[in-house]
């Protein structure tokens, strides 16, 4: 199954940065995955963000409120 | 510690080197943190010799002259206002590490009397907080239990009272303004948050947020130091990197007025006795948006030419904690009603800190 990345934020630089960032590191490693942006605020505060940029793989919030290092993102990625 | 740690056992080999790449990290991030803190010593100790050799010896301007004042007053205040920055900045940043919203939304969860919006806004000056994220914060905050009124508390005091102003302050104004602004910040955010609660607007909250079956923060791991060290050096990056633009022109401007303005030039229209002036500086600056990074140099440099200091807090207040942006995000989530009655209630507030300190000073 290929991996999902969720990242929920309204749309501000630094949750543009932290979509950037997921997918250097994730195509850098031969990763295959999809990536979701979700700016509705119904839907961040839904899944549980309330710090922006939030990131969820396969559904599960691993960050919320920074954008994260690369060793943090390696460290949630398969393998 | 030792050089030879003993790996933990039962663990491969690459969790040993991992283990130990951790550690000589971990030693790096403290002897960094040692290091600069001992050289912000020394390079806050010789600020003033700085300044005056550079303005009056090596450029060789004169003392008590317009540019010599100018430059002078340029060339100190740049770089202590930066160091101080840096510092405040750093510490906050390692303060935000204690304080996630999911923490703060937790201890505030179904409290409700005068003792929470007490609470609420003092954990508003030191959980992180970005007005891009009011919104989802927002509705997390009361879907958990959290009153209305406790939460304005919190989102008025978070953006008001923050590091970048309280560093300013300081730096410009001495420890005695800062300090004032930090309690009357805390009082209005708290006062405005009480009043809120008591009217009983809930149902002027947008019907669906309540509706909102908002999930529960995963539980997120507890940093050890290096890693809130870590959190503060990010800090530093992040918020001295954005906004030290701003603050040269801020303190440009204010040099400008600090050489060039005649005394007393603005007592007439910004001092005591113009008792109208509080409530037009209020008017002005709900409206406006500006970084306190900016704006306080010049307001510093207005306050030496005969403006009043509560005109001057109300001005600063009015400015950083309502700003039009942050009311359009927040439509999203409160009926219009609600935000005028929010703005109202602060711009009161602000208002009321603004005479008590003209009267007082």
């Amino acid at each position: 199954m290929t991996m999902k990345v969720t990242v929920y934020g309204p749309g501000c630089a630094r949750c543009t940065q932290t979509a950037a960032l997921i997918k250097d590191v994730c195509d850098g490693l031969g990763i295959a995955f999809t990536l979701e942006k979700v700016s509705d605020y119904a839907e961040i505060a839904k899944a549980g963000v309330m710090a922006t940029p939030g990131v969820a793989i396969d559904g599960k919030v691993v960050s919320t409120g920074k954008i994260p290092t690369v060793a943090e993102i390696r460290s949630w990625l398969p393998g | 510690m030792t050089d030879h740690e003993s790996p933990p056992t039962g663990n491969c080999c690459t969790g040993q080197s991992h283990v130990a790449g951790k550690l000589g990290m971990d030693r790096r991030m403290w002897s960094v943190s040692a290091a600069a803190l001992l050289l912000w010593v020394l390079l806050y100790s010789q600020l003033e010799r700085f300044a005056d050799w550079l303005s009056f010896g090596v450029l060789s301007l004169q003392p008590r002259s317009h540019l010599g004042e100018a430059v002078r007053f340029f060339v100190y205040d740049t770089p202590k206002v930066l160091l101080l920055l840096t510092l405040v900045v750093f510490i906050m940043g390692v303060v935000h590490t204690f304080f996630t919203p999911e923490r703060t939304r937790a201890l505030l969860a179904g409290r409700s009397n005068f003792l929470a919006n007490v609470l609420a806004a003092s954990l508003g000056i030191v959980t992180p907080f970005c007005s891009c994220s009011a919104v989802p914060l927002f509705i997390g905050f009361l879907t958990a239990g959290v009153p209305l009124g406790v939460t304005f508390s919190f989102l008025i005091a978070a953006p008001m009272i923050n590091e970048v102003a309280l560093a300013l302050l300081f730096g410009l104004f001495g420890w005695q303004v800062a300090l004032a602004y930090l309690l009357l910040g805390l009082s209005v955010a708290i006062v405005a948050g009480y009043v809120i609660g008591k009217l009983g607007l809930e149902h002027w909250v947008e019907p669906w947020v309540y509706g909102i079956g908002a999930a529960p923060a995963g539980a997120s791991s507890t940093p050890d130091w290096p890693e809130r060290l870590q959190e503060g050096w990010r800090n530093v990056r992040e918020i001295v990197g954005k906004v030290w633009p701003y603050l040269l022109a801020g303190i440009a401007i204010g040099a400008g007025i600090h050489g060039y303005v005649p005394e007393q030039l603005l007592a007439g229209i910004m001092g005591k006795e113009a008792w109208w002036s509080v409530p037009l500086a209020v008017l002005i600056g709900v409206p406006m948006y500006s970084n306190a990074a900016g704006m306080i140099p010049v307001v510093q440099a207005l306050l030496g030419k005969g403006a009043a200091l509560g005109t001057v807090l109300a001005f600063m207040m009015s400015v950083i904690a309502l700003s039009l942006p942050e009311m359009i995000i927040l439509r999203k989530v409160l009926s219009i009603r609600l935000i005028a009655v929010f703005a109202g209630i602060v711009a009161l507030g602000i208002l009321l800190v603004g005479f008590v300190f003209n009267a007082l000073f």
